[in-house]
């Protein structure tokens, strides 16, 4: 999407409200399953927002694994644990207000210093897939394989957990 | 005109979101999903900034990616935990899990 078009800060401004508006709604809902699915919404408008910013293969990885593979695995674990009535599945804590004061100080630091700093905007570039591949095998090769290890150590480590110890097989 | 500093906001109000979520949430699966909104928001500042001010773009989105790795490995084994946890002590509030005394 041309950036700086009257169509980029529509769809800007829409997709960062839906995101943060569902953001709200992932924080602020007392009903668990209810943010789970806001969840999702808040991972497709964070895609939305790759969009905007030309980063197609971004916004695909974004929707395929936040929206598609880990927000399930939420709702899964929310379906799994909860016992009580799901409307009053998730509360607040006795921290609710010092909470909110750490994060709004903490929001309030980064707004400012956003703000404050004189940002050095070049003439900007966009990144295909192919390039993101070839760095991906190039320079990126050692992370790129220790990422891979971590996958697979995280995918023996939850189905070990999951199964539990003392399970008879 | 939008520009930089209009996603590095929506990035600092999504992390804000997150941290509250983080400090004020009682059950162990909504701080799970608090932690998902601030590594979104920084997914969010890195392809801002490889998309307007980097001379080496690619390499924002290649950090990104990684992160999206790291949040799928990290929500797998913490709801895995999380679901070892409710199945031995039958809960998933944060405020029961006080048994690791110093």
């Amino acid at each position: 999407m041309e950036s700086g078009g009257l169509m980029h800060t529509l769809a800007f401004f829409l997709l960062s409200g839906i995101t943060l508006a569902a953001a709200m709604g992932v924080v602020f809902k007392r009903n668990l399953v209810q943010s789970a699915f806001l969840l999702s919404v808040t991972f497709l408008g964070v895609a939305g927002l790759y969009m905007t910013l030309e980063a197609e293969f971004m916004a695909a990885v974004q929707a395929l694994v936040y929206s598609g593979a880990v927000a399930v695995l939420v709702v899964i674990g929310v379906m799994l644990t909860h016992r009580e009535q799901m409307s009053r599945s998730n509360p607040p804590n006795k921290m609710l207000f010092a909470g909110a004061f750490a994060a709004l100080s903490v929001v309030g630091v980064m707004v400012w210093a956003i703000l404050a700093t004189p940002w050095k905007v070049g003439k900007g570039s966009v990144v295909t897939a192919g390039d993101i591949g070839r760095r991906f095998l190039t320079d990126f090769a050692p992370p790129f394989e220790a990422v891979a290890l971590l996958l697979l150590a995280a995918l023996i480590g939850a189905v070990v957990l999951f199964k539990g110890g003392k399970a008879q097989s | 005109m939008i520009g930089l500093s209009h996603y590095l906001l929506v990035g600092a109000v999504l992390f804000g979101l997150g941290l509250f979520g983080l400090l004020t949430k009682r059950n162990l699966i909504a701080v799970l999903m608090s932690i998902e909104l601030m590594l979104n928001s920084v997914n969010i500042n890195l392809v801002a900034f490889s998309r307007y001010t980097a001379t080496d773009a690619a390499a924002g989105q290649v950090f990104s990616l990684f992160i999206i790795a790291v949040a799928a490995a990290e929500v797998a084994v913490g709801l895995a935990l999380a679901y070892a946890i409710y199945r031995g002590r039958d809960t998933v509030s944060i405020d029961d899990m006080n048994w690791l005394k110093w």
